[in-house]
């Protein structure tokens, strides 16, 4: 039966026939009688980006589709590229802390903490108590963000649009607590080598504790939407697949190893922070897939919250800042009053701190992966080198490994899940 | 710097199986360092990714550094963690100063080397051996500057801002496609006749 099929588009129909019936565009033309229909075998091309919003920033994908299958995937970066590298060489420490705002910027506060930390353990450094406990609650805050805008984006990229207003109203509640304590919302520069810009306002811990009570509500009725839904389960389980010898062999890190069943956290694995002295469970998928990164990063924001109570309930009085008058500058009363301390800030403005010679690799659980800074010093108060390792640099070169075989429309689930920061791969 | 922290047990047994080619190595801020030849340095990465004892298996970084003092050699840098032991070990090539800056890819023994590779040829000008696709990564392919991490590569460029306008305006925009993605397709032979026509003139008068 050659019957035709018909697109049942009133707005398609370009008239009426004789009859006064309107015509209807055919979706495909009848094939002749004992002729093959001849149907265009040729592979398409398409470009993806960089401006598109399914790309989540400046990344260009280049195409090779087979019907809707996607053949092969070509990422472009670098539309983004910054030379924070090269300007960090020209920088002291302290100035090169703004320019980590702007890497992995839906997370600053990590990874503030994540050079401040490197600079110090190359300077033998030793923060204080308080210091440390607020640095964590830094870091656990840039994870919960950074995992709600993964949330909001991804689910909208597969079509549930609740999901990222909910996602993006909480995000805008960590936002000003963020602002009421470093006075910014986006580039925060909270560290400074040695200590913190700034000590938390007043009352700012009993706001942070009430968020913390209330928060994983919306995580549970983000789950009620996605943990069970059809259409969730359905464009997200078996979807982009990374095996365990995979994710290692591509050095994924951060939630997307530990979606393929590999249990390993900076954590948990080389402490830095005392986090060793917190009690939380670190999440580990089973399977792979899009669906497991998803069960494993709403797991790792609930133990975020875990560790920000824990976090507030030993949070010690004392000073924010090490008691080092080569790094700190000193307190305005004193540096007016107190020749030696002029001549301390004096020298730490003009001249910038000098790091002894050596290196140091110093990596952090960031909530995209495993950041690492290195950081070279020849003696002099600028770092001979500083070499950001950017989680997501890593975690998307395993994209056309993930994406090829699957459909165009999974390709945008598997990115999505990636949760790439442009600013941090193009730097 | 603390000196005391020991050094990672794996030295020695590197010393053992590859004797020589172990130049030197030390212990920096806790982290050991191993310089090791270029000649071997495949053949040695590749048994510390496999040797049942050693077990590097995940591949953290590669990058390089060139020093200030120019006495000091390039060095190309991987970290390397072992996820079963829970080690860590960096090792380093030292590359001669005046060049060839090349060392052997290590694409096939991690996967994850590939656009790391990349992005070290692309801001050092260190060529990998064996790589399956050395192009630039985060510059565009057509840059013509150099390699902007290197030490005598000036801030700002080598280019005078209006000659980088320049250049950037006088760039082929309809050839953003690379040689190798028009092929795929042949995409070039489906491209609408005035833009194959645009494209043809410039390839013959160069604007």
């Amino acid at each position: 039966m050659a019957e035709r099929r018909v697109l049942e588009l009133a707005l398609a129909t370009p008239g009426v026939d004789a009859a006064g019936q309107p015509t209807r565009v055919p979706l495909v033309a009848a094939a002749p009688e004992g002729a093959e229909p001849e149907l265009q075998t040729d592979h398409m091309l398409i470009n993806i980006g960089p401006q598109h919003p399914a790309t989540h920033g400046v990344l260009r994908l280049v195409v090779e589709l087979d019907g809707e299958v996607v053949v092969r995937v070509i990422p472009h970066i670098g539309y983004l590229h910054s030379g924070f590298e090269k300007l960090g060489e020209y920088r002291h420490y302290n100035q090169i802390i703004p320019l980590t705002d702007r890497t992995d910027y839906l997370s600053a506060p990590a990874n503030n903490v994540a050079f401040a930390l490197a600079a110090e353990r190359l300077m033998g450094i030793e923060i204080t108590p308080r210091c440390t406990v607020l640095r964590v609650i830094a870091c656990e805050l840039s994870r919960i963000i950074s995992h709600l805008v993964w949330a909001g984006t991804t689910a909208i990229d597969i079509g549930a649009f609740t999901v990222f207003l909910w996602m993006f109203q909480e995000r805008e509640r960590v936002y000003n607590l963020i602002e009421e304590w470093t006075g910014a919302r986006l580039t925060t520069t909270l560290t400074r080598v040695g200590g913190l810009m700034a000590d938390v306002p007043d009352g700012w811990t009993g706001r942070l504790r009430e968020w913390c009570t209330r928060f994983p509500k919306t995580l549970d009725e983000v789950d009620r939407m996605l943990l069970r839904n059809g259409i969730w389960l359905g464009r997200t389980q078996d979807v982009g697949v990374m095996t365990a010898a995979e994710a290692i062999d591509y050095s994924l890190s951060g939630p997307m190893l530990r979606a393929s069943g590999v249990a390993f956290d900076v954590r948990k694995d080389h402490p830095y922070l005392g986090y060793e002295t917190y009690d939380f469970e670190v999440p580990v998928g089973e399977h792979g897939d899009v669906y497991d990164r998803y069960l494993v990063r709403m797991e790792e924001m609930r133990q975020s919250v875990r560790i920000l109570l824990q976090a507030l309930d030993r949070l010690p009085d004392g000073p924010i800042n090490a008691a080092d008058p080569r790094v700190i500058l000193p307190s305005k009363r004193r540096l007016m009053s107190d020749m030696e301390s002029m001549i301390h800030h004096f020298k730490q403005v003009m001249e910038g701190v000098p790091a002894p010679v050596g290196e140091v690799y110093f990596p952090v659980e960031n909530p995209k992966g495993e950041l690492g800074t290195y950081l070279v010093s020849d003696g002099s108060a600028k770092p001979v080198r500083w070499r950001i390792r950017p989680p997501s640099f890593l975690n998307i070169a395993a994209l056309p490994k993930m994406a090829e075989g699957h459909l165009l429309s999974d390709l945008i689930a598997i990115n999505a899940s990636v949760d790439i920061v442009m600013g941090e791969i193009d730097r | 710097m603390t000196g005391a922290a020991a050094e990672n047990p794996t030295v020695p047994s590197l010393r053992a199986r590859f004797g020589a080619a172990v130049r030197r190595s030390a212990v920096v801020v806790d982290d050991t360092i191993v310089h090791v030849e270029a000649a071997r340095s495949h053949e040695i990465l590749a048994w510390l990714r496999d040797d049942p004892g050693q077990r590097y298996d995940y591949l953290v970084d590669v990058t390089a550094v060139e020093y200030r003092d120019r006495e000091l050699p390039l060095e190309v840098v991987y970290q390397l963690r072992s996820l079963p032991r829970n080690a860590f070990l960096r090792v380093k090539i030292d590359l001669p100063k005046d060049g060839p800056f090349e060392v052997d890819s290590v694409v096939d023994l991690w996967s994850g080397a590939n656009w790391l590779e990349r992005e070290v040829w692309d801001m050092f000008g260190v060529r990998f051996r064996g790589h399956p696709d050395l192009r630039r990564i985060l510059m565009w392919e057509n840059y013509s500057e150099g390699h902007p991490l290197r030490k005598d590569f000036p801030l700002r460029g080598r280019f005078s801002r209006s000659e980088q306008v320049r250049r950037a305006l006088g760039a082929d925009l309809d050839a953003h496609y690379s040689l190798e993605e028009l092929s795929i397709a042949d995409a070039y032979d489906e491209l609408p006749a005035d833009v194959r026509e645009r494209l043809a003139v410039r390839r013959e008068t160069g604007r």
